[in-house]
């Protein structure tokens, strides 16, 4: 059924998407918390940025950041500063660029979660002794926490699907760059129906248990305050 | 920070000037002095500026050139803003405003986790049984009733070992069953716990029960400012106006008359008949006498219905929100009473200050 190389890609995947996940709800937490609560006129800018991969063709995003991440690109010089080389067509590029893309889906589901929640609780946090970390990891946290379950599984799913960027960054490496989406390409490319018809089914079946799993879970959805 | 030992000292000073932001025509100015024992009640219509107040010394707000002393201890002053989360303070807020994600007792740890441990003079089972949230304990908010989160409310508020324990309209999002549900709760507290509380009310109702000290508030102001009578007693504030204006009596249970059941208390005013509510002899207890439901005669009649009569002088006269009537200052012993009459009535009796006369009191109300 699946090749070796299959099950690679898909191995690939699966590691690319959660470090992608994981950068991002650490990255993404506290964009989302600064847009959640300040009255900054960046508001409006740094929310635009953060949206644009959801309008962009993947292409230009991957462009700009093939320029950005090569010997003359900012990220370029800084990571060949810090020795680690360039990262076009490495698991490290595909990492950054996989973040910027991905942003929008991590960051709006907790920005949303963190603007329901209100000031409320905070004062009532503060009241009972709790300071602002205190209240961030005991207050802010558990209670938006379906937010960060629909930014993980979104961030999660939408690093999975992605394709365009992953070839302007990443082009083609077995075991480096060569994710799901560009083996499914490369199959039908060599007129491979069958094994691209068992990759792309797996992907259809995978995207919908996910989702399907993000929309039974928030139906439970617990609400701030009167019932 | 430094703390004063003595109960005696503890008080509450106040000094600040506020103004909401977008809100061009609100400015909160006050400057006070606050017992620091007993129920000081906050009262004034809505956007009186009751809440912002409480809100400023919660330090939620910020005012500008505040000064905010609580117990000796410099809560904010021009240099310094001690944070909300250092401050020993309780807060109880309108709404329920229990975590949606923690269990009763998880809203209850969360605050005995954080309490100010050197100041543990409030026991974690005698808050659950003044409460009465024993067995509340294993819900949810969503589980549980208005009344019952606002009491899981306050019995957090308890828990965290406050020295002020700030109240704003607890009651508010309540409706009338719920809120005289919760009322002998508040007033258990005051006998049970040693905290001075500042309860925000727009309720003359709740404040006469709770109240032993007034601040009336109006236009971001503190207009009038003093112990429960001598502010309900005053005719030159809007309080007067309203239907719910009287006064509150507090007395001692001497005598108690089985046959009728009823019960004899002693008051700075005079002597009360009133129900029997199970008091012992020597008991306090509080009522509260509407103007309203006081009526004035030259003589002492004793052929009519009602039960009890006192002696009293007019002190002042003064007007009413209905034309037709006019408010009557009386002083009844050591204590003062207020009745609402007919102007024509008072022409008719020839009121004017000095006359000595006899109230008739058609209703006495046991607040407490």
């Amino acid at each position: 059924m699946l090749s070796e190389t299959d099950l690679g890609a898909i191995w690939l995947t699966l590691r690319l998407a959660t470090t992608v996940t994981l950068l991002l709800l650490l990255i993404g937490t506290p964009i989302a918390w600064w847009l959640a609560r300040t009255h900054s006129w960046l508001k409006g800018p740094v929310s635009a940025i953060v949206a644009l991969p959801l309008v962009l063709p993947p292409t230009v995003l991957g462009f700009y950041l093939l320029i950005a991440m090569g010997p003359q690109g900012m990220i370029g010089q800084l990571t060949q500063e810090l020795g680690l080389g360039l990262l076009p067509f490495t698991f490290w590029g595909l990492v950054v660029a996989s973040v910027f893309y991905s942003m929008p889906f991590v960051v709006q589901p907790i920005q949303n979660a963190m603007e329901n929640l209100g000031n409320r609780p905070l004062e009532v946090a503060a009241t009972l002794r709790a300071g602002p970390w205190d209240r961030f990891f005991t207050v802010v946290i558990p209670i938006t926490k379906p937010g960060f379950v629909t930014a993980s599984i979104l961030g999660f799913a939408h690093t999975v699907g992605e394709f365009g960027v992953v070839l302007m960054i990443g082009g083609n490496i077995p075991g480096q760059t060569r994710v799901v989406s560009v083996q499914i390409y490369d199959h039908v490319e060599a007129l491979e129906y069958t094994q691209a018809h068992t990759l792309a089914a797996t992907m259809v079946i995978f995207s919908f248990a996910v989702l399907l799993a993000m929309y039974v879970f928030q139906r439970n959805k617990p609400v701030w305050g009167i019932k | 920070m430094t703390s004063i030992g003595t109960r005696d000292g503890l008080i509450v000073q106040l000094d600040m000037q506020y103004k909401k932001q977008h809100h061009e025509n609100f400015s909160l100015r006050v400057a006070l002095t606050l017992p620091g024992s007993g129920i000081t009640g906050i009262l004034g219509p809505s956007g009186s500026g009751k809440t912002t107040l409480l809100r400023c010394i919660a330090g939620l707000e910020q005012p500008h050139d505040g000064l905010v002393m609580v117990n000796g201890q410099r809560w904010q002053d021009k240099d310094n803003v001690v944070p909300t989360h250092d401050r020993p303070l309780g807060y109880v807020f309108q709404e329920a405003s229990l975590f949606p994600h923690l269990s009763a007792k998880g809203n209850l740890e969360f605050a005995l986790k954080r309490a100010t441990s050197s100041a543990a003079s409030i026991a974690y089972d005698k808050v659950l049984e003044v409460m009465g949230i024993e067995r509340l304990l294993g819900r949810y908010p969503t589980e549980l009733s208005g009344g019952e989160r606002q009491r899981v409310a306050i019995a957090r508020a308890l828990l965290i070992q406050p020295q002020l324990l700030l109240m704003d309209e607890p009651l508010s999002s309540l409706d009338d069953a719920r809120k005289h549900e919760i009322l002998p709760y508040l007033e258990d507290i005051r006998q049970s716990f040693d905290i001075p509380i500042l309860y925000v009310s727009h309720s003359m109702e709740e404040i006469a029960r709770l109240a032993d000290y007034v601040v009336v508030m109006e236009n971001g102001q503190a207009i009038a400012q003093g112990p429960l009578n001598e502010v309900f007693t005053r005719m030159d504030l809007p309080l007067a106006m309203d239907d719910q204006t009287g006064v509150v009596w507090q007395g001692e249970i001497i005598e108690h008359d089985s046959t009728w059941q009823l019960a004899r208390i002693r008051c700075a005013g005079g002597e009360l008949w009133i129900r029997d509510g199970g008091d012992r002899i020597g008991d306090r207890v509080r009522v509260r006498v509407l103007a309203k439901d006081v009526s004035l005669s030259l003589g002492c009649h004793t052929d009519s219905s009602i039960l009890n009569r006192v002696a009293v002088t007019v002190s002042q006269l003064g007007p009413d929100q209905d034309s037709a009537m006019q408010l009557v200052k009386l002083k009844a012993a050591e204590d003062y009473i207020i009745a609402r009459l007919t102007r024509r009535s008072v022409a008719h009796l020839k009121l004017e200050p000095g006359l000595n006369l006899w109230a008739q009191i058609k209703s006495v109300a046991i607040v407490q």
